[in-house]
């Protein structure tokens, strides 16, 4: 018996955002277990001699992040089997970002249905960040895995 | 450089990961707020082969390998990451940013004592004209293995350098 609610897969349904600041307490922290410190994401000047008006953060936290909103829908129901991302801009210190996802599509297969989303990043003022996709495949009630 | 696709450029292997290593990550990529508890203790899964698994985008090769090189390189140097690890000469660009990932995952979890062994390989080159100039756009495609010679995931990952 999985634990939780089924996860929601009507088309258009908006899964439960996953919302983080973009802060250096966050950066340090990834940088931290994936070994990234680049001055571009711990200091400021280093952020706007490239341009930024700020040090920015890691486009692979953002990458966790869209693991981490589609991971928080599907729970113990299912399994990731893709995700994709194109990145498009930064994530400025002291923003924000928010995880986001809309269930485009779905097919059952036996006792399995693939479900297909539309998962991105967004800042505080709702610029995307990084747009992808993800299909993941749940377990229908009764079904095993 | 068209002769160098196809071709290995990369292999690397992870020491075992370990416990600490899966939950730290975990704590870093959900922090401030608690990781889901599959992360950092076996007990939701009676279906797992040892402990708990790691999230699917743990790099169980940050700061240190066990063969092959650790790390994403020199960030100002990018032929040397790619083309020079084949002996050939880049395309001198200095500059390079992430363009996009495409995995593909197995379901085979990466956990506690797991060596992961990483091949990667150009499979495209593109060039494009840019705000920037001229960009090369190179596309390197990934395979990670466990020592059960069980795939984890295939990966494309777009690298563009101007």
């Amino acid at each position: 018996m999985k634990g939780g609610a089924s996860p929601e897969i009507a088309i258009g349904h908006e899964i439960p955002t996953f919302v983080r600041e973009a802060t250096f307490h966050h950066w340090n922290r990834y940088a931290a277990v994936n070994d990234e410190f680049y001055d571009i994401h711990m200091d400021d000047e280093a952020g706007r001699a490239a341009g930024y008006t700020s040090a920015i953060g890691m486009g692979n936290l953002q990458w966790a992040y869209m693991h981490n909103v589609v991971r928080g829908w599907v729970g113990e129901h299912g399994r990731l089997l893709t995700m994709t991302c194109q990145f498009r801009g930064p994530s400025l210190r002291n923003s924000i970002v928010r995880a986001r996802g809309i269930v485009r599509g779905s097919r059952t297969e036996g006792d399995h249905q693939e479900v297909e989303l539309e998962v991105w990043t967004e800042n505080g003022t709702g610029e995307r960040m990084a747009v992808g996709s993800a299909t993941v495949l749940i377990t229908l009630a009764g079904g095993g895995q | 450089m068209e002769a160098l696709i196809g071709q290995e450029y990369d292999q690397k292997a992870s020491h075992p990961i370990t416990l600490s290593d899966i939950r730290r990550w975990a704590l870093a990529v959900y922090w401030p707020a608690e990781p889901p508890p599959m992360f950092l203790d076996g007990s939701h899964d009676s279906t797992r082969r040892d402990g708990p698994f790691a999230p699917e985008d743990f790099n169980p090769f940050a700061w240190t390998v066990a063969e092959g090189v650790a790390g994403f390189g020199d960030a100002h140097d990018t032929d040397s990451r790619f083309e020079g690890k084949l002996g050939a000469k880049g395309p001198g660009l200095k500059r390079s940013v992430n363009g996009g990932l495409d995995v593909n995952y197995t379901g085979v979890k990466m956990r506690s004592g797991d060596v992961i062994r990483s091949v990667s390989r150009i499979v495209e080159y593109r060039e494009r004209q840019g705000r920037l100039g001229q960009m090369l756009f190179t596309t390197i495609e990934t395979t990670w293995t466990n020592q059960l010679d069980e795939v984890v995931k295939t990966q494309k990952m777009t690298v563009i350098r101007y």
